[in-house]
Protein backbone atom coordinates (compact mmCIF):
# COMPACT_ATOMS: atom_id res chain seq x y z
CA UNK A 1 0.00 0.00 0.00
CA UNK A 2 1.25 3.46 -0.92
CA UNK A 3 0.36 6.31 1.44
CA UNK A 4 1.28 9.89 0.52
CA UNK A 5 1.61 12.65 3.09
CA UNK A 6 0.85 16.01 1.47
CA UNK A 7 -0.47 19.39 2.57
CA UNK A 8 -0.75 22.26 0.08
CA UNK A 9 0.65 24.67 2.65
CA UNK A 10 4.24 24.19 3.71
CA UNK A 11 5.33 23.69 7.28
CA UNK A 12 2.16 22.06 8.54
CA UNK A 13 3.89 18.88 9.70
CA UNK A 14 4.18 16.53 6.71
CA UNK A 15 7.63 15.35 7.70
CA UNK A 16 6.59 14.88 11.32
CA UNK A 17 3.61 12.74 10.29
CA UNK A 18 5.45 10.75 7.59
CA UNK A 19 8.38 9.84 9.82
CA UNK A 20 6.29 8.97 12.89
CA UNK A 21 3.91 6.88 10.80
CA UNK A 22 6.85 4.94 9.33
CA UNK A 23 8.46 4.38 12.73
CA UNK A 24 5.17 3.28 14.31
CA UNK A 25 4.58 0.61 11.69
CA UNK A 26 8.08 -0.80 11.30
CA UNK A 27 7.67 -3.55 13.92
CA UNK A 28 4.56 -4.97 12.30
CA UNK A 29 5.19 -4.29 8.60
CA UNK A 30 7.87 -3.85 6.03
CA UNK A 31 8.01 -0.06 5.65
CA UNK A 32 9.87 2.20 3.28
CA UNK A 33 9.78 5.99 3.35
CA UNK A 34 10.31 8.00 0.16
CA UNK A 35 11.27 11.63 0.60
CA UNK A 36 9.74 13.12 -2.55
CA UNK A 37 10.28 16.71 -1.39
CA UNK A 38 13.43 16.84 -3.48
CA UNK A 39 13.76 20.62 -3.29
CA UNK A 40 13.93 20.57 0.50
CA UNK A 41 14.16 16.98 1.76
CA UNK A 42 14.03 16.71 5.55
CA UNK A 43 13.15 13.11 6.45
CA UNK A 44 16.82 12.22 6.87
CA UNK A 45 17.10 14.79 9.66
CA UNK A 46 14.58 12.88 11.76
CA UNK A 47 15.44 9.34 10.65
CA UNK A 48 19.25 9.64 10.43
CA UNK A 49 19.48 6.81 7.92
CA UNK A 50 22.54 4.83 6.94
CA UNK A 51 22.96 5.55 3.23
CA UNK A 52 24.02 2.46 1.32
CA UNK A 53 23.78 3.61 -2.29
CA UNK A 54 23.07 6.43 -4.66
CA UNK A 55 22.63 7.12 -8.32
CA UNK A 56 22.59 10.33 -10.33
CA UNK A 57 19.36 11.56 -11.90
CA UNK A 58 19.92 12.58 -15.47
CA UNK A 59 17.72 14.03 -18.11
CA UNK A 60 18.59 13.32 -21.71
CA UNK A 61 19.46 16.51 -23.55
CA UNK A 62 20.35 16.87 -27.22
CA UNK A 63 23.92 16.60 -28.40
CA UNK A 64 24.25 17.87 -31.95
CA UNK A 65 26.84 16.49 -34.34
CA UNK A 66 27.51 19.57 -36.45
CA UNK A 67 29.29 17.46 -39.04
CA UNK A 68 25.98 15.83 -39.92
CA UNK A 69 23.77 18.88 -39.33
CA UNK A 70 22.63 20.83 -42.38
CA UNK A 71 20.97 23.58 -40.27
CA UNK A 72 17.50 22.86 -41.61
CA UNK A 73 15.95 24.12 -38.37
CA UNK A 74 13.52 21.23 -37.89
CA UNK A 75 14.69 20.64 -34.30
CA UNK A 76 14.08 24.24 -33.28
CA UNK A 77 10.68 24.19 -34.93
CA UNK A 78 9.47 21.11 -33.07
CA UNK A 79 10.93 21.90 -29.63
CA UNK A 80 8.09 23.06 -27.36
CA UNK A 81 10.48 24.48 -24.78
CA UNK A 82 12.75 26.66 -26.97
CA UNK A 83 15.66 24.55 -25.79
CA UNK A 84 17.33 24.33 -29.19
CA UNK A 85 17.85 27.07 -31.78
CA UNK A 86 19.46 27.27 -35.20
CA UNK A 87 21.07 30.58 -36.06
CA UNK A 88 22.66 30.61 -39.49
CA UNK A 89 25.24 27.84 -39.36
CA UNK A 90 25.12 27.37 -35.61
CA UNK A 91 22.99 25.15 -33.41
CA UNK A 92 22.54 26.39 -29.87
CA UNK A 93 21.13 24.19 -27.14
CA UNK A 94 19.79 25.40 -23.80
CA UNK A 95 20.04 22.31 -21.62
CA UNK A 96 18.35 24.01 -18.64
CA UNK A 97 15.18 24.48 -20.68
CA UNK A 98 15.16 20.94 -22.07
CA UNK A 99 12.56 18.52 -20.68
CA UNK A 100 14.23 15.52 -22.29
CA UNK A 101 11.23 14.59 -24.43
CA UNK A 102 13.40 13.30 -27.30
CA UNK A 103 11.40 14.95 -30.08
CA UNK A 104 14.32 16.77 -31.75
CA UNK A 105 16.53 13.71 -32.00
CA UNK A 106 13.81 11.48 -33.35
CA UNK A 107 12.70 13.95 -36.00
CA UNK A 108 16.11 15.19 -37.17
CA UNK A 109 16.21 14.29 -40.89
CA UNK A 110 20.01 13.99 -40.84
CA UNK A 111 20.15 11.94 -37.62
CA UNK A 112 22.56 14.56 -36.33
CA UNK A 113 21.14 14.66 -32.80
CA UNK A 114 22.01 12.10 -30.20
CA UNK A 115 21.38 12.43 -26.49
CA UNK A 116 23.69 13.08 -23.60
CA UNK A 117 22.86 12.84 -19.92
CA UNK A 118 22.71 16.02 -17.85
CA UNK A 119 22.60 15.52 -14.11
CA UNK A 120 19.87 17.43 -12.28
CA UNK A 121 19.89 15.61 -8.98
CA UNK A 122 20.66 12.46 -7.08
CA UNK A 123 18.73 9.62 -5.47
CA UNK A 124 20.08 8.03 -2.28
CA UNK A 125 18.86 4.99 -0.40
CA UNK A 126 19.55 3.15 2.79
CA UNK A 127 17.78 2.26 5.99
CA UNK A 128 17.09 3.63 9.42
CA UNK A 129 16.42 1.29 12.30
CA UNK A 130 14.29 -1.10 10.28
CA UNK A 131 12.69 1.48 8.00
CA UNK A 132 13.74 1.53 4.35
CA UNK A 133 14.76 4.98 3.22
CA UNK A 134 14.94 6.67 -0.20
CA UNK A 135 15.33 10.35 -0.94
CA UNK A 136 15.94 12.56 -3.93
CA UNK A 137 17.89 15.81 -3.93
CA UNK A 138 17.46 18.38 -6.69
CA UNK A 139 20.74 20.12 -7.55
CA UNK A 140 20.88 23.78 -6.45
CA UNK A 141 19.93 26.07 -9.33
CA UNK A 142 17.95 23.35 -11.13
CA UNK A 143 14.30 24.12 -11.83
CA UNK A 144 12.70 20.78 -12.64
CA UNK A 145 11.87 18.57 -9.69
CA UNK A 146 9.59 15.97 -11.40
CA UNK A 147 12.36 13.88 -13.04
CA UNK A 148 14.06 13.48 -9.64
CA UNK A 149 10.75 12.59 -7.99
CA UNK A 150 10.04 10.00 -10.71
CA UNK A 151 13.36 8.35 -9.95
CA UNK A 152 12.69 8.28 -6.20
CA UNK A 153 9.37 6.53 -6.82
CA UNK A 154 11.05 3.87 -8.96
CA UNK A 155 13.04 2.77 -5.93
CA UNK A 156 10.04 1.41 -4.05
CA UNK A 157 9.38 -2.13 -5.19
CA UNK A 158 5.79 -2.29 -4.04
CA UNK A 159 6.29 -4.66 -1.14
CA UNK A 160 4.82 -3.69 2.23
CA UNK A 161 3.94 -0.12 3.09
CA UNK A 162 5.37 2.79 1.14
CA UNK A 163 5.12 6.24 2.73
CA UNK A 164 5.79 9.18 0.45
CA UNK A 165 6.62 12.60 1.90
CA UNK A 166 5.25 15.06 -0.68
CA UNK A 167 6.46 18.62 -1.40
CA UNK A 168 4.14 21.54 -0.57
CA UNK A 169 1.99 23.17 -3.26
CA UNK A 170 -0.44 21.87 -5.87
CA UNK A 171 1.50 21.96 -9.16
CA UNK A 172 3.56 19.48 -11.17
CA UNK A 173 5.98 18.25 -8.45
CA UNK A 174 3.05 17.46 -6.14
CA UNK A 175 1.14 15.67 -8.87
CA UNK A 176 4.20 13.63 -9.85
CA UNK A 177 4.83 12.67 -6.22
CA UNK A 178 1.24 11.75 -5.30
CA UNK A 179 0.32 9.96 -8.53
CA UNK A 180 -0.19 6.24 -8.02
CA UNK A 181 -0.87 6.41 -4.27
CA UNK A 182 -3.62 4.39 -2.64
CA UNK A 183 -4.32 7.11 -0.10
CA UNK A 184 -3.24 10.65 0.63
CA UNK A 185 -2.98 12.10 4.13
CA UNK A 186 -3.39 15.88 4.07
CA UNK A 187 -1.73 17.59 7.01
CA UNK A 188 -3.09 21.01 7.89
CA UNK A 189 -3.40 23.52 10.70
CA UNK A 190 -6.53 25.31 11.94
CA UNK A 191 -5.83 28.73 10.39
CA UNK A 192 -7.19 30.56 7.34
CA UNK A 193 -3.92 29.77 5.50
CA UNK A 194 -4.16 26.11 6.45
CA UNK A 195 -7.77 25.93 5.31
CA UNK A 196 -7.20 27.75 2.02
CA UNK A 197 -4.33 25.48 1.05
CA UNK A 198 -6.10 22.33 2.31
CA UNK A 199 -8.98 23.05 -0.05
CA UNK A 200 -6.50 23.33 -2.94
CA UNK A 201 -4.80 20.10 -1.93
CA UNK A 202 -8.16 18.31 -1.73
CA UNK A 203 -8.96 19.45 -5.28
CA UNK A 204 -5.59 18.14 -6.44
CA UNK A 205 -5.98 14.65 -4.95
CA UNK A 206 -9.58 14.44 -6.14
CA UNK A 207 -8.45 15.28 -9.65
CA UNK A 208 -6.08 12.32 -9.36
CA UNK A 209 -8.87 10.11 -7.99
CA UNK A 210 -7.07 9.34 -4.73
CA UNK A 211 -9.00 9.11 -1.45
CA UNK A 212 -7.83 11.44 1.31
CA UNK A 213 -8.14 12.17 5.01
CA UNK A 214 -6.90 14.97 7.22
CA UNK A 215 -4.39 15.16 10.05
CA UNK A 216 -5.03 18.36 11.97
CA UNK A 217 -1.80 19.63 13.48
CA UNK A 218 -1.27 22.41 16.06
CA UNK A 219 -4.88 22.14 17.17
CA UNK A 220 -5.87 24.46 20.00
CA UNK A 221 -5.08 27.87 18.63
CA UNK A 222 -6.81 28.94 15.49
CA UNK A 223 -10.42 28.61 14.43
CA UNK A 224 -12.95 25.97 13.45
CA UNK A 225 -12.69 26.60 9.70
CA UNK A 226 -10.87 23.38 8.86
CA UNK A 227 -13.25 21.20 10.86
CA UNK A 228 -16.29 22.87 9.28
CA UNK A 229 -14.80 22.39 5.85
CA UNK A 230 -14.02 18.69 6.46
CA UNK A 231 -17.55 18.08 7.72
CA UNK A 232 -19.06 19.80 4.69
CA UNK A 233 -16.78 17.98 2.24
CA UNK A 234 -17.14 14.66 4.03
CA UNK A 235 -13.41 14.28 4.62
CA UNK A 236 -12.46 12.33 7.75
CA UNK A 237 -10.17 13.93 10.32
CA UNK A 238 -8.03 10.90 11.12
CA UNK A 239 -5.72 12.34 13.76
CA UNK A 240 -5.45 15.55 15.76
CA UNK A 241 -2.10 16.72 17.14
CA UNK A 242 -2.27 19.59 19.63
CA UNK A 243 -0.15 22.74 19.62
CA UNK A 244 2.41 21.70 22.19
CA UNK A 245 5.76 23.34 22.82
CA UNK A 246 7.27 19.95 23.74
CA UNK A 247 6.35 18.56 20.30
CA UNK A 248 7.79 21.67 18.64
CA UNK A 249 11.01 21.36 20.65
CA UNK A 250 11.47 17.70 19.75
CA UNK A 251 11.02 18.55 16.09
CA UNK A 252 13.45 21.47 16.31
CA UNK A 253 16.10 19.05 17.59
CA UNK A 254 15.38 16.53 14.85
CA UNK A 255 13.73 13.95 17.13
CA UNK A 256 10.80 12.07 15.62
CA UNK A 257 7.58 12.51 17.61
CA UNK A 258 7.09 8.80 18.40
CA UNK A 259 10.67 8.56 19.61
CA UNK A 260 10.50 11.55 21.91
CA UNK A 261 6.95 10.76 23.04
CA UNK A 262 6.37 7.01 22.55
CA UNK A 263 2.78 7.34 23.77
CA UNK A 264 1.99 8.64 20.25
CA UNK A 265 2.83 5.35 18.60
CA UNK A 266 -0.59 3.86 19.31
CA UNK A 267 -2.30 6.82 17.71
CA UNK A 268 -0.20 6.53 14.56
CA UNK A 269 -1.07 2.82 14.37
CA UNK A 270 -4.74 3.78 14.65
CA UNK A 271 -4.20 6.31 11.89
CA UNK A 272 -2.85 3.53 9.70
CA UNK A 273 -5.73 1.19 10.57
CA UNK A 274 -8.25 3.89 9.66
CA UNK A 275 -6.50 4.42 6.31
CA UNK A 276 -6.34 0.68 5.65
CA UNK A 277 -10.06 0.38 6.26
CA UNK A 278 -10.82 3.19 3.79
CA UNK A 279 -8.52 1.71 1.14
CA UNK A 280 -9.84 -1.85 1.61
CA UNK A 281 -13.42 -0.64 1.48
CA UNK A 282 -12.69 1.26 -1.71
CA UNK A 283 -10.96 -1.72 -3.34
CA UNK A 284 -13.93 -3.94 -2.51
CA UNK A 285 -16.18 -1.32 -4.10
CA UNK A 286 -14.08 -1.31 -7.26
CA UNK A 287 -14.03 -5.10 -7.49
CA UNK A 288 -17.78 -5.24 -7.14
CA UNK B 1 12.78 50.82 -7.51
CA UNK B 2 13.82 47.91 -5.31
CA UNK B 3 12.43 44.42 -5.36
CA UNK B 4 12.42 42.39 -2.15
CA UNK B 5 11.48 38.74 -2.38
CA UNK B 6 10.68 36.76 0.75
CA UNK B 7 11.76 33.11 0.62
CA UNK B 8 12.44 30.35 3.11
CA UNK B 9 13.17 26.98 1.53
CA UNK B 10 11.06 25.27 4.15
CA UNK B 11 7.35 26.07 4.07
CA UNK B 12 5.40 27.45 7.00
CA UNK B 13 8.19 29.50 8.53
CA UNK B 14 6.10 32.69 8.39
CA UNK B 15 6.78 34.25 4.96
CA UNK B 16 3.23 35.39 4.31
CA UNK B 17 2.64 36.72 7.84
CA UNK B 18 5.81 38.79 7.52
CA UNK B 19 4.97 40.04 4.03
CA UNK B 20 1.52 41.04 5.33
CA UNK B 21 3.17 43.13 8.01
CA UNK B 22 5.69 44.64 5.61
CA UNK B 23 2.71 45.61 3.45
CA UNK B 24 1.39 47.61 6.37
CA UNK B 25 4.77 49.19 7.16
CA UNK B 26 6.31 50.03 3.79
CA UNK B 27 5.16 53.04 1.83
CA UNK B 28 5.02 53.53 -1.92
CA UNK B 29 5.08 49.86 -2.88
CA UNK B 30 3.36 47.24 -4.93
CA UNK B 31 2.81 43.78 -3.49
CA UNK B 32 3.27 40.57 -5.44
CA UNK B 33 2.27 37.06 -4.43
CA UNK B 34 4.68 34.74 -6.22
CA UNK B 35 3.42 31.60 -4.47
CA UNK B 36 1.06 30.86 -7.32
CA UNK B 37 0.39 27.24 -6.32
CA UNK B 38 -0.94 27.96 -2.86
CA UNK B 39 -1.18 31.70 -2.51
CA UNK B 40 -2.33 33.03 0.85
CA UNK B 41 -1.39 36.72 0.94
CA UNK B 42 -4.84 37.72 -0.30
CA UNK B 43 -6.33 36.28 2.90
CA UNK B 44 -4.51 38.96 4.89
CA UNK B 45 -4.76 41.87 2.48
CA UNK B 46 -8.39 41.39 1.42
CA UNK B 47 -7.97 42.63 -2.15
CA UNK B 48 -10.70 43.83 -4.46
CA UNK B 49 -9.89 42.43 -7.88
CA UNK B 50 -9.63 45.06 -10.63
CA UNK B 51 -8.31 42.90 -13.45
CA UNK B 52 -8.61 39.18 -14.04
CA UNK B 53 -6.47 37.88 -16.91
CA UNK B 54 -6.44 34.33 -18.15
CA UNK B 55 -3.05 32.62 -18.13
CA UNK B 56 -2.76 30.35 -21.14
CA UNK B 57 0.34 28.26 -21.06
CA UNK B 58 1.60 25.00 -22.37
CA UNK B 59 -0.31 22.56 -24.49
CA UNK B 60 -1.98 19.22 -24.00
CA UNK B 61 -2.15 16.48 -26.60
CA UNK B 62 -5.54 15.36 -27.82
CA UNK B 63 -6.16 12.15 -29.79
CA UNK B 64 -9.03 12.10 -32.25
CA UNK B 65 -10.51 8.61 -31.73
CA UNK B 66 -12.06 8.65 -35.21
CA UNK B 67 -8.70 9.06 -36.88
CA UNK B 68 -6.61 6.95 -34.49
CA UNK B 69 -5.66 3.53 -35.90
CA UNK B 70 -4.35 2.37 -32.51
CA UNK B 71 -0.90 1.68 -33.89
CA UNK B 72 0.59 2.48 -30.48
CA UNK B 73 3.59 4.51 -31.69
CA UNK B 74 2.71 7.54 -29.54
CA UNK B 75 2.39 5.37 -26.47
CA UNK B 76 5.75 3.79 -27.15
CA UNK B 77 7.59 7.08 -27.69
CA UNK B 78 6.05 9.28 -24.98
CA UNK B 79 8.66 9.60 -22.25
CA UNK B 80 6.18 10.90 -19.71
CA UNK B 81 3.93 7.82 -19.87
CA UNK B 82 1.06 10.19 -20.64
CA UNK B 83 -0.70 7.99 -23.20
CA UNK B 84 -2.49 4.87 -22.12
CA UNK B 85 -4.93 2.86 -24.18
CA UNK B 86 -4.86 5.53 -26.89
CA UNK B 87 -6.00 8.24 -24.51
CA UNK B 88 -3.99 11.16 -23.17
CA UNK B 89 -3.68 11.62 -19.43
CA UNK B 90 -3.76 15.43 -19.36
CA UNK B 91 -2.12 15.55 -15.94
CA UNK B 92 0.94 13.59 -17.10
CA UNK B 93 1.23 15.27 -20.51
CA UNK B 94 4.20 17.66 -20.60
CA UNK B 95 3.03 19.32 -23.79
CA UNK B 96 6.16 18.46 -25.76
CA UNK B 97 4.17 17.58 -28.87
CA UNK B 98 6.31 14.53 -29.76
CA UNK B 99 3.19 12.41 -30.31
CA UNK B 100 1.56 14.98 -32.57
CA UNK B 101 4.64 15.08 -34.82
CA UNK B 102 5.03 11.33 -35.19
CA UNK B 103 1.43 10.13 -35.47
CA UNK B 104 1.31 8.48 -38.92
CA UNK B 105 -2.35 9.42 -39.45
CA UNK B 106 -2.22 12.89 -37.87
CA UNK B 107 -4.78 11.99 -35.25
CA UNK B 108 -3.08 14.00 -32.53
CA UNK B 109 -3.38 17.75 -32.12
CA UNK B 110 -1.99 19.97 -29.41
CA UNK B 111 -4.54 22.13 -27.63
CA UNK B 112 -3.81 25.33 -25.75
CA UNK B 113 -4.21 25.00 -22.04
CA UNK B 114 -5.82 27.48 -19.64
CA UNK B 115 -3.35 27.11 -16.80
CA UNK B 116 -4.54 29.79 -14.39
CA UNK B 117 -5.46 33.39 -13.74
CA UNK B 118 -3.49 36.52 -12.99
CA UNK B 119 -5.11 39.24 -10.93
CA UNK B 120 -4.37 42.89 -10.33
CA UNK B 121 -6.12 44.10 -7.21
CA UNK B 122 -6.43 47.07 -4.93
CA UNK B 123 -5.87 46.67 -1.21
CA UNK B 124 -5.81 49.21 1.58
CA UNK B 125 -2.03 48.80 1.47
CA UNK B 126 -1.68 49.54 -2.23
CA UNK B 127 -1.82 47.48 -5.42
CA UNK B 128 -1.41 43.68 -5.27
CA UNK B 129 -0.55 41.39 -8.17
CA UNK B 130 -1.49 37.78 -7.48
CA UNK B 131 -2.33 34.65 -9.39
CA UNK B 132 -3.98 31.31 -9.20
CA UNK B 133 -2.35 28.42 -10.99
CA UNK B 134 -4.95 25.83 -11.99
CA UNK B 135 -4.97 22.62 -9.97
CA UNK B 136 -2.26 20.18 -11.03
CA UNK B 137 -0.89 22.55 -13.69
CA UNK B 138 2.64 23.07 -14.92
CA UNK B 139 4.54 26.23 -15.72
CA UNK B 140 4.28 27.85 -12.32
CA UNK B 141 7.61 29.55 -13.11
CA UNK B 142 6.12 31.27 -16.16
CA UNK B 143 3.14 32.51 -14.16
CA UNK B 144 5.49 33.82 -11.46
CA UNK B 145 7.44 35.66 -14.15
CA UNK B 146 4.20 37.28 -15.33
CA UNK B 147 3.27 38.30 -11.78
CA UNK B 148 6.65 39.98 -11.36
CA UNK B 149 6.50 41.64 -14.75
CA UNK B 150 3.07 43.10 -14.01
CA UNK B 151 4.22 44.29 -10.57
CA UNK B 152 7.26 45.97 -12.10
CA UNK B 153 5.05 47.68 -14.67
CA UNK B 154 2.76 49.03 -11.93
CA UNK B 155 5.75 50.21 -9.90
CA UNK B 156 7.06 52.09 -12.93
CA UNK B 157 3.71 53.60 -13.90
CA UNK B 158 3.02 54.81 -10.38
CA UNK B 159 6.64 55.65 -9.65
CA UNK B 160 6.73 53.40 -6.57
CA UNK B 161 9.83 52.66 -4.50
CA UNK B 162 9.37 48.97 -3.68
CA UNK B 163 8.09 45.68 -4.95
CA UNK B 164 7.56 43.32 -2.03
CA UNK B 165 6.92 39.75 -3.07
CA UNK B 166 5.86 36.70 -1.15
CA UNK B 167 7.77 33.76 -2.58
CA UNK B 168 7.04 30.03 -2.76
CA UNK B 169 8.73 27.35 -0.64
CA UNK B 170 11.39 25.05 -2.11
CA UNK B 171 14.33 25.73 -4.41
CA UNK B 172 12.95 24.75 -7.83
CA UNK B 173 11.23 26.35 -10.79
CA UNK B 174 8.92 28.94 -9.13
CA UNK B 175 11.61 29.92 -6.60
CA UNK B 176 14.17 30.53 -9.32
CA UNK B 177 11.58 32.49 -11.24
CA UNK B 178 10.75 34.64 -8.16
CA UNK B 179 14.36 35.30 -7.34
CA UNK B 180 16.39 36.03 -10.44
CA UNK B 181 17.24 39.71 -10.72
CA UNK B 182 15.64 40.78 -7.41
CA UNK B 183 17.40 43.44 -5.29
CA UNK B 184 17.25 41.49 -2.04
CA UNK B 185 16.07 38.11 -0.77
CA UNK B 186 14.73 38.07 2.77
CA UNK B 187 15.03 34.48 4.00
CA UNK B 188 12.67 33.60 6.81
CA UNK B 189 13.82 30.61 8.80
CA UNK B 190 13.06 28.91 12.10
CA UNK B 191 15.45 27.31 14.58
CA UNK B 192 14.58 23.71 13.71
CA UNK B 193 17.06 21.37 12.06
CA UNK B 194 14.76 21.22 9.02
CA UNK B 195 14.50 25.00 8.86
CA UNK B 196 18.29 25.32 9.06
CA UNK B 197 18.93 22.65 6.43
CA UNK B 198 16.46 24.32 4.06
CA UNK B 199 17.88 27.79 4.75
CA UNK B 200 21.32 26.61 3.68
CA UNK B 201 19.93 25.29 0.41
CA UNK B 202 17.92 28.40 -0.42
CA UNK B 203 20.90 30.58 0.49
CA UNK B 204 22.93 28.58 -2.03
CA UNK B 205 20.24 29.29 -4.62
CA UNK B 206 20.55 33.04 -3.85
CA UNK B 207 24.32 32.82 -4.30
CA UNK B 208 23.90 30.82 -7.49
CA UNK B 209 21.79 33.62 -8.97
CA UNK B 210 23.81 36.44 -7.40
CA UNK B 211 21.01 37.91 -5.29
CA UNK B 212 22.06 39.39 -1.92
CA UNK B 213 20.29 37.79 1.02
CA UNK B 214 19.32 38.70 4.56
CA UNK B 215 17.98 36.33 7.19
CA UNK B 216 15.12 36.65 9.67
CA UNK B 217 14.85 34.00 12.40
CA UNK B 218 11.20 33.45 13.26
CA UNK B 219 10.10 31.77 16.51
CA UNK B 220 13.73 32.11 17.58
CA UNK B 221 12.97 31.09 21.16
CA UNK B 222 11.63 27.59 20.42
CA UNK B 223 15.28 26.49 20.33
CA UNK B 224 17.81 29.16 21.27
CA UNK B 225 20.78 26.86 20.74
CA UNK B 226 19.76 26.39 17.13
CA UNK B 227 19.19 30.14 16.82
CA UNK B 228 22.77 30.71 17.89
CA UNK B 229 23.93 28.17 15.37
CA UNK B 230 22.02 29.95 12.58
CA UNK B 231 23.57 33.27 13.60
CA UNK B 232 27.00 31.71 13.61
CA UNK B 233 26.42 30.13 10.22
CA UNK B 234 25.17 33.43 8.78
CA UNK B 235 28.03 35.51 10.15
CA UNK B 236 30.57 33.02 8.76
CA UNK B 237 28.89 33.29 5.38
CA UNK B 238 28.69 37.08 5.53
CA UNK B 239 24.90 37.15 5.66
CA UNK B 240 23.17 39.59 8.04
CA UNK B 241 20.56 38.35 10.50
CA UNK B 242 18.14 41.25 10.40
CA UNK B 243 15.62 40.14 13.02
CA UNK B 244 14.81 37.57 15.66
CA UNK B 245 11.10 37.23 16.13
CA UNK B 246 9.83 35.38 19.23
CA UNK B 247 7.17 32.68 19.14
CA UNK B 248 3.81 34.15 20.13
CA UNK B 249 0.25 32.93 19.56
CA UNK B 250 -0.60 36.55 18.77
CA UNK B 251 0.56 35.85 15.19
CA UNK B 252 -2.09 33.15 14.80
CA UNK B 253 -4.70 35.34 16.51
CA UNK B 254 -4.00 38.17 14.06
CA UNK B 255 -4.21 35.70 11.19
CA UNK B 256 -7.61 34.46 12.38
CA UNK B 257 -8.76 38.10 12.39
CA UNK B 258 -7.12 38.42 8.95
CA UNK B 259 -5.06 41.46 9.89
CA UNK B 260 -1.28 41.91 9.62
CA UNK B 261 0.16 41.29 13.07
CA UNK B 262 1.75 44.77 13.27
CA UNK B 263 -1.74 46.25 13.07
CA UNK B 264 -3.15 43.80 15.60
CA UNK B 265 -0.68 44.16 18.44
CA UNK B 266 2.15 46.35 19.66
CA UNK B 267 3.96 43.49 21.37
CA UNK B 268 7.42 42.09 20.85
CA UNK B 269 6.63 40.40 17.56
CA UNK B 270 5.40 43.65 16.03
CA UNK B 271 8.32 45.64 17.38
CA UNK B 272 10.75 43.16 15.88
CA UNK B 273 9.03 43.24 12.47
CA UNK B 274 9.12 47.05 12.51
CA UNK B 275 12.85 46.90 13.22
CA UNK B 276 13.21 44.36 10.40
CA UNK B 277 11.62 46.74 7.93
CA UNK B 278 13.86 49.62 9.08
CA UNK B 279 16.86 47.36 8.57
CA UNK B 280 15.75 46.28 5.08
CA UNK B 281 15.06 49.83 3.94
CA UNK B 282 18.40 51.02 5.33
CA UNK B 283 20.29 48.30 3.50
CA UNK B 284 18.48 49.06 0.26
CA UNK B 285 19.10 52.80 0.73
CA UNK B 286 22.83 52.14 1.22
CA UNK B 287 23.09 50.04 -1.92
CA UNK B 288 21.27 52.79 -3.83
CA UNK B 289 23.78 55.40 -2.63
CA UNK B 290 26.69 53.15 -3.50
CA UNK B 291 25.36 52.83 -7.02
Amino acid sequence: MIISVASGKGGTGKTLVATSLALSLKDSHKVVILDCDVEEPNDHILLKPVITGNEPVNIQVPAVDEKKCNYCGKCAKVCAYHAIAVLGEHVLTFPQLCHGCGTCGYLCPEKAISEAPRQTGVVEWGHSDGVGFVRGVLTIGEAMAPPVIRKVKEHANGIGIVIRDIPPGTSCPVVEAVKGSDFCILVTEPTPFGLNDLALAVETVRKLGIPCGVVLNRAGVGDAGVEDYCRKENIPILLTIPLDTEIARLYSRGVALVEGMPQWQGRFCQLFNAIKEIVDERNRGIKR
Amino acid sequence: MKEIVVLSGKGGTGKTSIVGSLAALAERKVLADCDVDASDLHLLLKPSVKQDNEFWSGQVAHIDPDKCTQCGLCQELCRFHAIKEFKVDAVSCEGCGFCSHICPVEAITMKENLAGHLFVSETRYGPLVHARLGIAQENSGKLVAQVRQRARQIAQEQNLDYIISDGPPGTGCPVISSLSGASLALLVTEPTLSGMHDLERVLDVCRHFGVPAMVCINKYDINEENTEEIECYCSTGGVAVAARIPFDNIVTEALIQRVPVVEYSDGKVSREIRALWREISNVLEETKQRV
